[in-house]
């Protein structure tokens, strides 16, 4: 496509890029500068490192083969309650770890629900320490995101083509040949990179379930090497590993993805003639049945255990829910001021190291990043004054890579089919972009600020750096409610982050599809 | 021109009434917490002080630490309070604390002086189980049980770091036999103790690393008798918190005057029902009821300052060595 006049230009998308590299890099090479001691890369690194990589890719790949099919029934039923189904699935991946650890338990723990049945058949309970408790947990966080990343991919598949398929008198083999592996060999790859890198940078899961020194990733070696030892070197030189491990997966998926496009459609709804068998109908009630169970059980007991304590919440809960509310707002306005023009640039010139970029903000480690930024901000300015932008900011860049898993596809049809009209109305820049691109990437777009705002509502990971007591966040006023003994009103704020983090994703996603009709 | 000297001479003077000395604090999180102790210090201190306490929450005390180290002697805090002795030695080789000069008669199971850092509370580490549970009640005992417990990752957790070095001060050498038998102990290690706690009470595991004090809270707050601390014939390792002054304060006096009320009764009676810590100096009406029903260790463990950075990397080594079979 190099070359070729184009209605709107990669220059934008490339300054972002830019900015975001120098943000990243800059902060992680301020925490390296700063370095006082130094010690190399010791042996019990490379298994930290062994550990990181295996629980990371079990973890992808576990997630992503089990979101093909639920993506799949999903996306031929039409049943009352899809809607919020689909949106209460994405819960999970924007719980606050500690929160989405002990409703897990609840159900799947020692003392747990699926332990106590089991009991009643006289059987064992079951034991979720170890590595497979690290994938389960990982399985639940990350399955409604590639579900939703996947189903994304079905819905990027012009009704036309279905229809067009159903007059050719094409059965669900055909369908899934024709239509649906090519657009999975499409979005598989990327939604499992993205699974991989969250999986990297994982470390309160991965040692509370992991069950010891055995589970430690690089990312708790980073904390080490922070907390215990004070070595801001070998916390910088692991901070790049950890990059380096997710740009490796960024290649690889990249390699195996294939980038040709559907074409444009009319946007009719999608009616799926080949998937009307009672075979396929129960199949497809079985898969959504199962998911629906694994995921909402461990949310229905947070609940539970939630609603006991909302009266015990302090004043300082709802100042911080105020707070977190302000700061993913304010991160979600970013966002979208800094995915649309990336995705284009990457919808124009698809190997790039683009990409590489957008995963930055989801790789470095939280730790590093925070300190870098307060080594960089302390000489200037007051820290605790920026607490809140920095946040807001760097949450903005950690929920880019999933924005532009929702966005590019789209944006790439969109240049593929209007791009020459566009530019044969003489209709380029701003125009093309205001009245062509926005208008049909609405419902990514939606979603993508749908989850910005929910993960930023959920984050942690800069503000516990940075916070003094009046500007605190809700996770973090969670957390130190639990510090102070207080489980129960923990419990609730745990409880009216998931529901709130909820009700911005569905707002956002919701706004997106307004006569969309999808 | 005349009104700009005006307004000029109006800010001057409203910028003057604004100039309450600030003496600004930097803490762990439960510190500031609703519940913690924060609160109500900030109320008893700034009564007298003529001043704004401003707490500033930093994770816990190896974060508080770290972030001394980062900010050094550009640092806005005037005091640092969380660190525990543990800490101290690292905190002293920055050079960053002033003495303070103070003499105080604390009540502590040993003998504690230190020119740089001041104790406000301390506590036992202990195992917290419920009270139906024949407990061990020593290290090898609970090695050889089939009792599952959940303790904290000494790299990522203050309490974490307590526990090693206990095992550490009451075996010696023997340590690593001693995490050899504890191994299929634990059921798993978390990141802090919020997590660690969480999972007991959520009866995953039998007992939970936290300390003797932890029953006090339940039996006090709650009016719930079923949490029990697991005595330890060897002893308890202990954690003693201290706070210390920067020298690079701009509120030198402030920040005396607050080390000396840390140790008076109108912070030290607010410690035993928020931190749920014993107070360094036992106020004049003594200790809340209930605390008498806790265990009291024959033998309080304590690795001196000093000895603590060596101690603590040669045990983490044999920790690391003995869960990673």
């Amino acid at each position: 496509m190099a070359g070729r006049a184009q209605p709107v230009s990669a220059v934008p998308g490339i300054g972002v890029a830019a900015a975001i590299a120098a943000l990243i890099l800059g902060s992680i090479l301020a925490v390296a500068l700063r370095a006082e001691a130094g010690r190399g890369f010791s042996a019990a690194d490379w298994a930290a490192v062994r550990f990181t990589i295996t629980q990371a890719a079990l973890s992808a790949v576990f997630s992503v083969a089990l979101a093909v099919p639920v993506a799949r029934a999903l996306a031929r039923r039409v049943f009352w309650g899809r809607r919020v189904l689909i949106t209460l699935l994405g819960a999970p991946f924007i719980l606050p770890v500690i929160v989405a650890v002990l409703g897990l338990l609840e159900v799947f723990g020692r003392n747990g629900w699926v332990s106590g049945l089991l009991g009643l058949a006289g059987l064992e309970p079951i034991n979720i320490y170890g590595l497979h408790g690290v994938v389960l947990a990982h399985v639940f966080f990350n399955l409604p995101l590639a579900t939703r990343l996947i189903l994304q991919g079905w819905h990027d598949i012009p009704a036309e083509r279905f229809r067009l398929a159903a007059q050719l008198g094409c059965g669900p083999g055909e369908i899934w040949s024709l239509l649906e592996r090519p657009m999975l060999m499409r979005t598989v790859p990327g939604a499992a990179m993205i699974i991989f890198a969250i999986c990297l940078t994982s470390f309160a899961v991965a040692l509370t379930l992991g069950g010891g020194p055995r589970a430690t990733t690089v990312e708790l070696a980073i904390y080490q090497a922070f907390r215990f030892d004070f070595d801001l070197s070998r916390a910088a030189l692991l901070s790049c590993v950890q990059i380096a491990l997710a740009g490796a997966a960024a290649l690889v998926a990249l390699r195996v993805t294939r980038l040709d496009g559907f074409g444009g459609g009319l946007d009719r709804a999608v009616q799926r003639w080949d998937a009307k068998t009672a075979w396929l109908l129960w199949q497809d009630r079985i898969v959504i049945a199962a998911a629906a169970a694994f995921l909402l059980l461990p949310l229905a007991a947070i609940v539970l255990s939630g609603l006991g304590g909302v009266s015990l919440l302090p004043m300082s809960v709802i100042e911080a829910t105020v707070t977190s509310l302000v700061v993913a707002l304010g991160s979600t306005a970013l966002l979208v001021l800094i995915a649309v023009p990336l995705a284009l640039s990457l919808a124009l010139r698809p190997r790039g190291g683009l990409e590489l970029v957008g995963l930055l903000g989801l790789v470095a480690s939280p730790l590093v990043i925070g300190t870098g930024l307060f080594i960089v901000i302390n000489p200037v300015t007051d820290p605790f004054a920026l607490a809140l932008p920095v946040t807001a900011l760097v949450n903005a860049v950690m929920a880019l890579p999933f924005a532009l898993r929702a966005l590019v596809p789209g944006a790439r049809d969109v240049i593929a089919s209007y791009g020459r009209l566009g530019l044969s109305l003489n209709m380029q820049g701003g125009a093309f972009l205001r009245l062509v691109v926005l208008r049909r990437l609405r419902p990514q777009i939606g979603f993508a600020a749908g989850l910005a705002a929910a993960l930023s509502m959920g984050d942690l990971g800069i503000i516990a750096l940075f916070a003094d007591p009046e500007r605190a966040t809700l996770p973090l006023q969670m957390y130190r409610l639990m510090g102070a003994y207080q489980m129960e009103a923990a419990a609730a704020a745990g409880l009216i982050l998931m529901v709130l983090s909820l009700a911005l994703f569905w707002l956002f996603d919701r706004g997106g599809r307004i006569h969309a009709g999808a | 021109m005349k009104y700009l000297a005006f307004a000029a001479g109006v800010l001057s003077v409203s910028a003057a009434w604004a100039d309450t000395p600030e003496l600004t604090v930097y803490t762990y999180d439960s510190f500031v917490a609703d519940w913690g102790p924060g609160p109500a210090i900030e109320e008893a201190f700034e009564a007298t002080c003529a001043c704004d306490l401003k707490f500033v929450a930093a994770g816990d005390g190896a974060a508080l630490l770290a972030r001394i180290k980062l900010e050094g002697a550009r640092s806005d805090a005037d005091i640092v309070l969380g660190l525990d002795t543990n800490l101290t030695q690292a905190a002293r080789e920055t050079d960053l604390f002033a003495p303070h000069g103070m003499v105080v008669d604390y009540d502590l199971p040993i003998p504690m002086s230190d020119p740089l850092f001041v104790a406000y509370d301390w506590g036992y580490f202990a195992f917290v189980h419920n009270a139906d549970l024949d407990a061990p009640s020593n290290f090898r005992a609970l090695g050889e049980s089939d009792l599952k417990i959940v303790i904290q990752d000494p790299r990522s957790s203050t309490p974490g770091l307590g526990l090693l070095m206990w095992v550490k001060a009451a075996y010696g050498d023997e340590a690593p036999t001693i995490w050899e038998g504890l191994a299929d102990n634990v059921l798993t290690v978390t990141k802090g103790w919020s997590e660690a706690y969480g999972l007991f009470l959520e009866g995953e595991a039998d007992m939970v690393l936290s300390y003797t004090t932890s029953p006090a809270y339940h039996l006090i707050a709650e009016d719930d008798a079923s949490k029990k601390a697991a005595a330890f014939e060897e002893g308890h390792y202990m954690q003693i918190e201290v706070a210390g002054k920067l020298a690079s304060s701009d509120q030198p006096e402030l920040a005396d005057q607050f080390l000396e009320f840390m140790v008076t009764d109108a912070f030290q009676s607010v410690i035993p029902t928020t931190n749920w810590m014993y107070p360094a100096v036992t106020p004049e009406d003594g200790l809340p009821e209930g605390f008498e029903t806790l265990i009291t260790p024959r033998n309080a463990l304590l690795v001196t300052a000093e000895d603590a950075p060596a101690i603590r990397d040669e045990a983490l080594a044999e920790w690391l060595d003995a869960l990673s079979q």
